[in-house]
């Protein structure tokens, strides 16, 4: 079984969320040119769109680029904007805040998306292979759930969950002995707990995708291995896997992505706190632009984190795809 | 593969299966272990929303008892409470307002451009696709910054305006991904016939791919307003008291002393709800809008 040909399945299948960007990439080549009569109306359909995400999309990020090469002190109106040149990213890049907040986004990253990824994948092949074939088909719509329900109100629920004193984790805790532990009000819990709360909701993400890569998995390709052996490694590593790989790669670089974006559920369950111990970096940002409302130092630190999320982007796409493809 | 090797592959399979099937009764262990992971697995997807409608229902009493009680007189009060208040009703018809508005936009501007990048072919067609889609990879903190720069200037804070505008950085995108998806599946030769009938280009879109692409589009569209609905960061900065969404109401209740528990599961639930029924609906399709662009 070679990359190639679970490449090929898979876009013939036109199945969800699997092949990569490549394979999107080849599907959009065009295939004959443009006839003049059609030059006016794909231009008209297409205008809109292009000018609406121009100003609300790149318009911004680039007057937050014009911003980081200035001084805008919300708080002081009367310094004016001067010109300061890289000042803001000098600030920012000596700003041990700022490492500190990047350095627990990466701790947060490390904690949760292995877990997530590994749990997911092993959910995913549970349902697919259990005998239990209608409790899978339940558990399959109930994993959904967190995907969609509200960050917002997931980091809500979780403060109520995590409470020392009333919480359900606590009393579950206190069952096999253990605790209290002050989930919200000590560093490394808090941490523990935000980290629990993206596994819950974000786990199922794996899951679904891994789901829908097991669908395509051929049955003469399960048949051949079966043959061969009887063990389930054998079985992933040599008729799934192919499958799989695609799909879970593309989660896990939006994974990576979201956990730089992460604001909500963090904001409602723990602020941050205490003290800056669960301030992942766009919490972090957030806080200097509109607490301290230092705009200059805040549109730096964005764009040095655009910068950073596009690299993310950029290098999984290499190494993770020019694999897939080979 | 020779003949023989076949056929001893097929006699080696035959061997095995009496021995098979003897450990799969036995294995009824393991099956029992993978019927206790399910359900364990069932309810840890469901545990935390049915515990926020059950405190939802709960006396401020009973939100503080220990151990957390399951059985227990459910009261209204903080669904009276938080009507009579106004200020959730309020937020709610805000997030109505602001969803519905950024998604009509974002299929109106969407829509057409996904139908021309489906149907016809141009120079540098591939890079604005994958622009489109790179869209998702904006960082909204990067995006609030300058967005509340501008939005005060222009006085444009606290209006909904502002959100829905907002709102087409990530709605946009998805729009387009997925009916472009939904307009490649459908095949070219109904509306090359209707050209060749003198229909024009707009008619032949309107008339003939946009009903066939319905189904994709109201998935779209579904999905944008999931996400608009669920949207807090920048419905936090950039809104005040007039505009502000249910979640950042939702989050208002952590600020303060003394957590009112009651009405803020009440509000949780109530903007939780119509987001379970759509997903309810859409299941699949909803992954399909998460993995957007680095997935297909």
């Amino acid at each position: 079984m070679t990359w190639h040909t679970a490449e090929k399945t898979v876009d013939a299948g036109r199945g969800t969320a699997v092949a990569a960007t490549a394979a999107g990439h080849r599907r959009l080549r065009p295939r004959r040119r443009l006839r003049p009569a059609y030059r006016l109306p794909a231009l008209l359909m297409l205008a809109p769109a292009v000018i609406a995400l121009l100003a609300v999309g790149i318009y911004p990020t680039l007057f937050a680029l014009n911003m980081s090469v200035h001084s805008v002190q919300l708080t002081k109106p009367y310094l004016g904007t001067p010109f300061v040149g890289l000042d803001n990213y000098a600030t920012v890049l000596h700003d041990s805040l700022f490492w500190g907040a990047l350095g627990r986004t990466a701790v947060f990253f490390l904690v949760t998306v292995p877990v997530e990824l590994v749990a997911g994948v092993a959910l995913a092949l549970l349902l697919d292979g259990t005998r239990w074939r209608r409790l899978a088909a339940v558990v399959r719509i109930l994993v959904v759930l967190p995907l969609a329900v509200t960050p917002t109100v997931v980091g809500l629920v979780g403060r109520l969950l995590f409470n020392r004193d009333f919480g359900v984790v606590n009393w579950l805790l206190g069952l096999v002995g253990l605790g209290p532990v002050s989930w919200l009000g000590e560093p490394t819990p808090a941490m523990m707990s935000i980290a629990l709360t993206d596994i819950w909701q974000w786990t199922p993400f794996f899951t679904v995708v891994a789901l829908g890569g097991l669908t395509m998995v051929p049955k003469e390709a399960t048949e051949a291995v079966r043959l061969e052996s009887s063990s389930r490694w054998a079985m992933l590593r040599h008729a799934q896997l192919p499958y799989l790989l695609p799909g879970v790669a593309a989660v896990l670089i939006i994974r990576t992505i979201d956990v730089v974006k992460l604001f909500d559920m963090v904001f409602t369950l723990t602020r941050g706190g205490p003290g800056v111990s669960t301030e992942l970096i766009s919490l972090y940002v957030q806080r200097i632009g509109f607490r301290v409302f230092d705009m200059g130092v805040a549109s730096a630190q964005a764009v040095i984190l655009l910068v950073l999320s596009i690299l993310i982007a950029q290098l999984y796409v290499r190494f993770v795809y020019r694999e897939v493809e080979a | 593969m020779t003949l023989a090797d076949a056929a001893q592959r097929v006699t080696r399979a035959e061997r095995r299966t009496p021995a098979r099937s003897a450990r799969r009764r036995r294995l009824s262990g393991g099956a029992l272990l993978e019927l206790v992971a399910l359900l364990a697995v069932a309810v840890a997807l469901l545990a935390p929303v049915v515990w926020m409608v059950i405190t939802s229902f709960k006396t401020t009493n009973d939100t503080f008892a220990v151990p957390p009680k399951v059985f227990f007189t459910p009261t209204l009060e903080h669904y009276q409470a938080i009507i009579r208040d106004g200020t959730v009703p309020r937020a709610l018809l805000n997030s109505v307002i602001v969803a519905v508005a950024s998604t009509l936009l974002a299929i109106g501007l969407g829509v057409p451009a996904a139908y021309a990048l489906a149907r016809f072919d141009f120079r540098g067609k591939r890079d604005l696709w994958f622009w489109f889609i790179s869209n998702r990879f904006l960082l909204p903190i990067a995006v609030a910054l300058p967005f509340y720069l501008l939005g005060r200037n222009l006085g444009m804070l606290d209006t909904h305006l502002a959100l829905v505008l907002v709102y087409l950085t990530f709605n946009v995108p998805l729009v387009v991904w997925l009916c472009v998806d939904q307009f490649r599946g459908i095949t070219r030769d109904i509306e090359e016939a209707a050209y060749v009938d003198g229909l024009g280009v707009y008619a032949a879109f309107r008339r003939i791919a946009l009903p066939l692409a319905a189904p994709g589009i109201v998935v779209a569209a579904i999905l944008c307003f999931i996400f608009s609905w669920n949207e807090f960061l920048f419905a936090l900065v950039l809104t005040r008291d007039s505009a502000k969404t249910a979640p950042v109401e939702a989050a208002n209740f952590m600020t303060g002393f003394g957590v009112r528990w009651g009405p803020m599961m009440a509000t949780g639930t109530l903007i939780v709800l119509p987001i379970i029924i759509f997903a309810g609906v859409l299941s699949k399709r909803l992954v399909k809008g998460l993995t957007m662009g680095a997935g297909k």
